[in-house]
């Protein structure tokens, strides 16, 4: 029953820092040696005693002459009163920013006109109030002390007026070898600019470059239906759901309806067992949102736009004809994603493996004519999955992964043709951007024949990103005049003529479409914090043009008044989704295509993932990103290279045995994870990480992926080879056991056994009959909180954790710390892993204070730090806490989290702005841990208070972690309410307490896990 | 009375003299007071630079550990207490011996205690010192660390939760320092008197003057002297008990799987008084070496305290049994896992440390030659100490690194700081001891030429039996 582990296996690794470190290189060496790495030079002048006295009397002097200068300090009041400004109130702005190479719509948090929080945007079909982690994290990067803030003139401090006369010089005549390379254009006004530039200097060309991207998506698109189109999925329609190594729901996320589609279906579980209360009554929980945003979210506040908050809009509706019954997830991958941990039924296959399946299935469906079965050992989950789509046509849908090549994607779409899927389960839009003139592949060729002289890089970072094959850092240097917009001095940087500092998303204007197309607006809800600008800024100054971002933007959205200032309050304009096309795809150029598509080589293929933290190394230095666990791995600040056991076991590899991966004749060093459910003679890399100029959090953290990543092996390649180093590595993780020691934690069921069971989850409690000592406090009046986590629909995205971290002002405690258990996340989540090694199951369950009414954390504190609410909250008074740690010790659920230093010490000025000003920011030696978010609690009592209205009502007071859950897995409320949606989930036939045999009697439940398998694959 | 001739060999061998070499009286006073009054030995000094050397160890960690935070430490997020209240637990245990030696054992009369008494109780002092400093710098902000008593404070304004176990132990260590002190002083007044009365200098006159508190050791002075130390004695009596069932509480009152057990106070006790026992041997073992009062401290002593320390480590083993009984007995998941995590996980090294040393290694002390041989028991003393550490480590930590939930499951690594500030609290007990030695009488003087006297009666006037009075004899 106990799986015991093996003891002092945890001793003797060596410790190492870094791959530089370890692999002790000359320049290393010489790293080590300057103690300054950048920018100081060494101390040469040995300078005599004399000289020394001279210099330290003149530096007194000095000293004190510092003394005689008051700190300039500005303290302007406001001349006039702002419109619907009230100090410490916090206000809400609709803006949409480029998250992850995606236009992500949001509503930004603004208090006293510095931003603090980012949200979701309601009233924008793809958000629904929901946020992923990235977009969230992205307010740590706008106060990052390591921005780029200066213009750099090779590698000197210089002006923005010295650039500009720079480019009013380079920019003349037809713009003969300029290029311009930049991340994918979703924005109109860029676009338009773009338009500009190309036909003021017709021979200049603008190149679009996005490490990760939807390349292959819009080129199988091209094979089937002979148009670059874009799928939109409505996973709300489809029974069952075919996932070609395509994460939907984390990496791969097209947006994040698509999770809450996705999620709503697996919630219809409970309309296959009658005699419970089926989940309906989620709706409800975003109701209040709806208020709260109509009442406080506003118009910019800039001085082109003065501030009237304009009446809302209807939502969009999703187009949802919901059946109501759970789907079925099938998923065929090679790595463990957040989509195989959700699937009924999970094939572990090698990347390069996928397309023959594909075409397997395709055949089977009869969406190709019968052929040989490319790959036998799959032949049974081939043959059930296409049985249970032929079942479903019309309610399937197949989809394929960016990673993989445009003819898997062909097939999917050829299948879902077949299926009856088009217009009904999958759609597609043509995309809201054009093409670029030329790949990158080309510009490093051009670069090669000497003929760019001038090359403008906006945001990108091709130095970093570009495929290995291209050799792209020498070839830039080799170009006459280079020019880069980046919001990091970043490896890019280092290397141009030119730097100039990029604002961050949430200091400028711009605009953008959406996945869907829809036309989104962004407004800044901050002036630049340092000298920066936006790209449109800096091609409107390579232009000459003098027109303002905020009237290129405007003139763009060819929107009048009260339509622009109802779009700016949206954050969008309504209505403006791109319309579906009705493609039909070409069966015969499937068919050849895939006759022409090279086959997959055997033996060892490397596959290259965005990873969950710094994606594709854009959010290297964003430190709540750096320290949230990859979702599967847990790992914290690193990029471990993961393998099956299986492969370990041949390879002879454990966890922490450095590696060589080498293809092609390039190498890479990476420590190894041993990934359960990897697939065999596979090995995934994250990208993003190994970053050697971004800032002090990112730079050296992990290693390079993108070193092995050519041009032909964007997703993933074969051919590879690994050896083992005779070198270790430590991997820090925030969960170093993974399976449930047989406890009944994460409760979980098939559909067969909810229908014949329907309260499987509380039945797993052990039966002895609980008593209690003393009466219980009354809690059947007032507002009494408690929460209900669905499992069946968390998906273990982080979004909710890094909502916690923005919301509650949360340390970043760093790598080392973590490795010793002192993470500060007041809500983790806990990934068991279930099954067998091979091919394990995966379940999540989100950990945060539970409220416990008999709180076994509160009788033992001895100075009454943690004491509890009326309204059954287990309080902390941060302020009388003196650090005993008992209270951690007596909490069996583990999610007290302890300062064990002043986490704030080193934290500059800029990076304090980031803390929300409601929450207390805690000093070292006092314990602290979710409390519901009690400052919403308490801003929603004031209000009502203040406006005389009725008690709260259900859906008031949002935790940040529910509001912000694409899947809407949580459910926070009045339990003493019978018409709460909280109190209908208690309800719930699988709602059940963790421990409930210690009477501890937490407020927070959990809804049990049920799972959709195939009765043909059982 | 020729009919019942007193043959002293007889009595000897029923019952063991205490004192060996018959000395004077006056020989006991010079042989206990000597080493305060000759001039200071170069080893003295020596024995201080160590021993003050690691005292200041303890002090730059303290103030290291004040000014970073606790994090300095190895504790972590499931095991947040680790060396330092293990520490705490290690030095309150050691203590016990002390009070129980001279509070119960004076109760039941064991004569055999006058001779190790003294050491014993300063040894409880100075090893409270020790634990104290634990519960007050473990915790997060220890500049608030008052906020722990109950004392009229306009930070917190209010009173201290009184249903938590770390309050109670708070008043329990308290008392038990405060009556530890004033027993230990009060037992100290004549033997202070006697070193004033023989004062060469006006300087050493003036303080112990003050110190024995203008003791004459007129009859009245004893009187009220005896009533005294009787009382202390009886109100020492349930601290031996209590303080240690009290520190058992903050395990025992908790809900984590290996605390939350009813055995503990009874098996904190008996843990307590085995390791005071086994730090009294250690300590004593050397004392007599080199002070020279084997005479005085003889094998009677330390036999006696070694079959404490078997009945003790007996005790302890059986209640290790019992653990393991009830929690397979008790049918409960949680328990269960954690007792067979202690016995074969990650700690099994600590656990099984342990084992041998606190239950197997006592039952050396069956054998009276193992026993009475001096380098053995020195040796076997300082393994119980060693067991006993364990044995409180192995509670915090084993139960605390894997609780309920196994996502939450951790391992604890001590650091230098760790190691260092508990190896500096040796050097705090190890000073004030060279310190103790140097000033003030290390054996109750009084109290043994008490016994003297008394054997001295039983030698002459057996038949009469006169062993009611214990009348002491200032000695000269």
């Amino acid at each position: 029953m106990i799986q015991i582990e093996g003891i002092g296996n945890q001793t003797g690794k060596k410790f190492w820092r870094s791959l530089n470190e370890l692999a002790a290189t000359p320049k290393f060496k010489e790293w080590l040696v300057q103690e300054f790495p950048e920018g100081a030079s060494d101390l040469l002048d040995t300078g005599s005693r004399r000289r020394f006295m001279q210099l330290m009397a003149a530096s007194m002097g000095l000293a004190g002459l510092t003394a005689c200068r008051r700190p300039v300090e500005k303290i302007l009041p406001y001349a006039k009163g702002v419109e619907g400004l009230t100090h410490g109130v916090p206000q809400h702005y609709a803006t949409v920013m480029n998250v992850a190479g995606q236009a992500q719509p949001l509503v930004v948090e603004a208090i006293d006109g510095r931003p603090i929080k980012i949200e979701g945007n309601r009233k924008h079909p793809l958000s629904n109030g929901a946020a992923n982690a990235w977009a969230q994290a992205s307010i740590l990067s706008l106060y990052d002390p390591d921005r780029s803030q200066k213009v750099l003139e090779k590698g000197k401090a210089s002006t923005w007026e010295a650039f500009q006369a720079a480019a009013k010089a380079t920019f003349v005549g037809d713009g003969e070898g300029v290029r311009i390379l930049s991340g994918a254009v979703v924005s109109p006004t860029l676009a338009g600019l773009r338009a500009s530039l190309v036909a003021k200097h017709p021979k200049a060309k603008w190149v679009e470059y996005e490490p990760v991207n939807e390349d292959s998506s819009l080129a199988g698109s091209e094979l089937a239906f002979g148009d670059r189109l874009r799928p939109q999925y409505n996973l709300s329609k489809a029974d069952v759901v075919v996932s070609l190594d395509c994460d939907f729901l984390q990496l791969d996320n097209p947006g994040l309806n698509v999770i809450r589609d996705f999620a709503k279906r697996r919630k219809a579980v409970d309309s296959a067992v009658p005699a419970g209360h089926a989940a309906d009554s989620k709706a409800a929980g975003h109701k209040t949102d709806e208020h709260k945003a109509d009442e406080h979210q506003a118009a910019a506040p800039a001085a082109h736009a003065p501030a009237v908050a304009a009446a809302p809009v209807a939502t969009p509706a999703t187009p949802a004809t919901e059946s109501s019954t759970i789907n079925r997830l099938y998923v065929v991958e090679n790595n463990f994603t957040l989509t195989g941990a959700q699937a009924d039924h999970r094939l572990r296959l090698r990347a390069a493996d996928v397309q023959a399946f594909a075409a397997d299935l395709a055949r089977e469906v009869a969406a190709l004519p019968q052929g040989l079965k490319i790959l036998g050992q799959s032949d049974k989950f081939v043959a059930a999955l296409a049985k249970d789509l032929l079942a479903h046509k019309g309610r399937s849908v197949v989809l394929a992964g960016p990673r993989q090549p445009a003819i898997v994607h062909a097939l999917a779409a050829a299948i879902n043709q077949t299926l009856g899927n088009i217009g009904e389960t999958v759609s597609y839009t043509r995309p809201g951007r054009e093409s670029s003139a030329v790949s990158i592949t080309e510009l490093a060729k051009e670069i090669g024949a000497g003929q760019v002289k001038t090359l403008v890089v906006l945001g990108a970072n091709p130095l970093y990103t570009a495929p290995a094959d291209l050799e792209f850092a020498a070839k830039y240097k080799s170009v006459a005049t280079t020019i880069h917009l980046g919001f990091e001095v970043d490896e890019t940087a280092a290397a141009s003529t030119w730097h100039l500092p990029e604002s961050h998303g949430l200091e400028s204007w711009g605009d953008a479409v959406t996945a869907d197309g829809t036309l989104s607006l962004q407004q800044p809800l901050i002036e630049p914090i340092f000298k920066t600008k936006s790209a449109i800024e800096v091609v409107a100054v390579v232009l000459g043009l003098t027109t303002s971002a905020y009237e290129l933007v405007k003139a763009q959205s060819k929107l009048a008044d009260p339509a622009w200032r109802q779009a700016l309050h949206d954050g969008m304009v309504a209505g403006s989704q791109a319309p579906f096309v009705k493609p039909a795809a070409n069966v015969k150029a499937v068919e050849s295509a895939l006759a022409a598509a090279p086959k997959a080589a055997v033996g060892l293929e490397v596959v290259f993932a965005p990873s969950a933290s710094a994606f594709d190394g854009r959010y290297a230095n964003n430190a709540w990103l750096q320290e949230a666990p990859e979702p599967m791995t847990k790992i914290v600040w690193d990029n471990p290279a993961l393998v099956s056991p299986k492969t370990a076991k041949e390879l002879n590899l454990e966890e922490g045995s450095v590696i060589v991966i080498e293809r092609g004749g390039r190498k890479v060093e990476a420590p190894v994870l041993v990934q359960p459910g990897h697939a065999d003679n596979s090995v995934t890399l994250s990208l993003g990480y190994g970053r050697t100029s971004v800032g002090r959090v990112g730079t050296g953290v992990g290693y390079n992926a993108y070193t092995l990543r050519t041009a032909d092996a964007m997703g993933f390649g074969t051919g590879a080879t690994i050896s083992k180093s005779a070198r270790t590595y430590a991997l820090v993780t925030t969960q170093e056991h993974h399976d449930q020691a047989g406890r009944p934690v994460v409760r979980e069921a098939t559909v067969e056994k909810y229908k014949e069971e329907s309260h499987f989850a509380s039945h797993e409690d052990a039966h002895i009959e609980l008593f209690q000592l003393f009466d219980s406090f009354d809690y059947s009046k007032g507002n009494q909180w408690g929460m209900v986590v669905d499992l069946q629909s968390c998906i273990g995205c982080n979004a909710c954790l890094v909502a916690c971290q923005s919301e509650n002002n949360i340390p970043v405690v760093g790598r080392d710390q973590v490795s010793k258990g002192r993470e500060m996340h007041w809500i983790r989540l806990d990934r068991y892993f279930t099954g067998t090694e091979d091919d394990p199951e995966v379940v999540y369950q989100p950990m945060a204070c539970q409220q416990c009414e008999n709180a076994p954390c509160e009788s033992v504190c001895p100075v009454a730090a943690t004491v509890h609410s009326p309204e059954g909250l287990n309080d902390m008074a941060y302020n009388r806490c003196v650090g005993t740690r008992y209270c951690a010790n007596n909490c069996p659920y583990k999610v007290r989290r302890f300062n064990y230093f002043n986490w704030h010490k080193d934290l500059e000025e800029v990076g304090k702005m980031v803390f929300n000003p409601d929450v207390t920011v805690r000093m070292r030696g006092v314990m602290e841990k979710c409390n519901y978010c009690v400052q919403r609690i308490q801003e929603a009592k004031i209000s009502h208070k203040v406006d005389g209205r009725k008690p709260i009502q259900d859906g008031d007071v949002l935790t940040a972690c529910q509001q912000t859950c694409p899947a809407e897995a949580i459910s926070f409320g009045n339990i003493n309410d019978p018409e709460s949606a909280v109190s209908k989930m208690k309800k719930n036939n699988r709602n059940y307490t963790l421990l409930h045999e210690l009477n501890i009697k937490p407020r927070t439940t959990y809804l049990a896990k049920v799972r959709n398998p195939n009765p043909e694959l059982a | 009375m020729a009919d019942l001739a007193f043959d002293p060999k007889a009595v000897e061998q029923l019952s063991p003299p205490l004192v060996t070499g018959q000395p004077s009286l006056h020989d006991v006073t010079e042989a206990v007071s000597i080493h305060t009054e000759i001039e200071t030995h170069r080893n003295w000094y020596i024995a201080l630079a160590i021993s003050g050397s690691v005292t200041l160890l303890l002090g730059s960690m303290l103030a290291y550990l004040i000014a970073t935070g606790i994090g300095v430490w190895g504790n972590n997020n499931p095991v947040g207490w680790g060396w330092d209240i293990t520490n705490f637990v290690f030095w309150i245990g050691i203590g016990h011996a002390g009070t129980l030696i001279s509070a119960i054992l004076f109760l039941f009369r064991q004569k055999w205690r006058t001779s190790i008494n003294r050491f014993a109780e300063a040894m409880t002092l100075f090893a409270v010192a020790c634990a104290g400093i634990y519960p007050l710098v473990h915790v997060g902000r220890p500049w608030r660390a008052y906020w722990l008593f109950p004392i009229p404070n306009a930070d917190l304004a209010m009173w201290q939760n009184f249903r938590s176990p770390l309050l109670w132990d708070v008043f329990a260590v308290s008392t038990y320092a405060t009556v530890s002190a004033l027993f230990w002083y009060v037992g100290l007044i004549p033997d202070i008197a006697i070193i004033r009365d023989r004062a060469k200098t006006q300087l050493r006159h003036t303080i112990y003057g003050i110190a024995s508190l203008g003791w004459r050791g007129s009859a009245t002075h004893w009187k009220n002297y005896e009533k005294a130390y009787m009382i202390l004695a009886g109100l020492s009596t349930p601290l031996v008990l209590s303080v240690h069932t009290i520190v058992s509480f903050d395990f025992a009152v908790s809900i984590i799987p290996g605390w939350h057990t009813t055995i503990f106070p009874p098996y904190f006790v008996a843990g307590a008084i085995f390791s005071g026992f086994a730090m009294v041997i250690t300590l004593m073992v050397i004392a007599r070496w080199v002070f020279k009062v084997e005479h005085l401290v003889t094998m009677t002593h330390l036999e006696n305290m070694n079959k404490v320390i078997l009945a003790t480590g007996t005790i302890v083993g059986y209640a290790y049994a019992t653990e393991f009984f009830i929690a397979w007995y008790s049918g409960n998941e949680y328990e269960r896992f954690t007792f067979i995590n202690r016995a074969m996980g990650p700690y099994a090294w600590a656990y099984w440390s342990m084992v041998s040393c606190n239950v197997i290694s006592p039952q050396f002390f069956w054998f009276k030659k193992l026993r009475t041989n001096i380098p053995f028991m020195f040796v076997l003393s300082i393994f119980v100490n060693i067991g006993m550490w364990f044995e409180r480590f192995v509670i915090i930590a084993t139960s605390l690194h894997r609780d309920f939930l196994p996502s939450s499951w951790g391992y604890f690594r001590p650091t230098i700081v760790d190691i260092l500030t508990f190896f500096g609290t040796f050097g705090l007990f190890i000073t004030l001891f060279v310190f103790f030695t140097r000033f003030l009488p290390i054996i109750a003087v009084s109290e043994v030429k008490g016994m003297m006297i008394q054997t001295e009666h039983e030698k002459h006037y057996l038949p009469a039996t006169t062993t009611g009075s214990t009348e002491p004899v200032k000695a000269h």
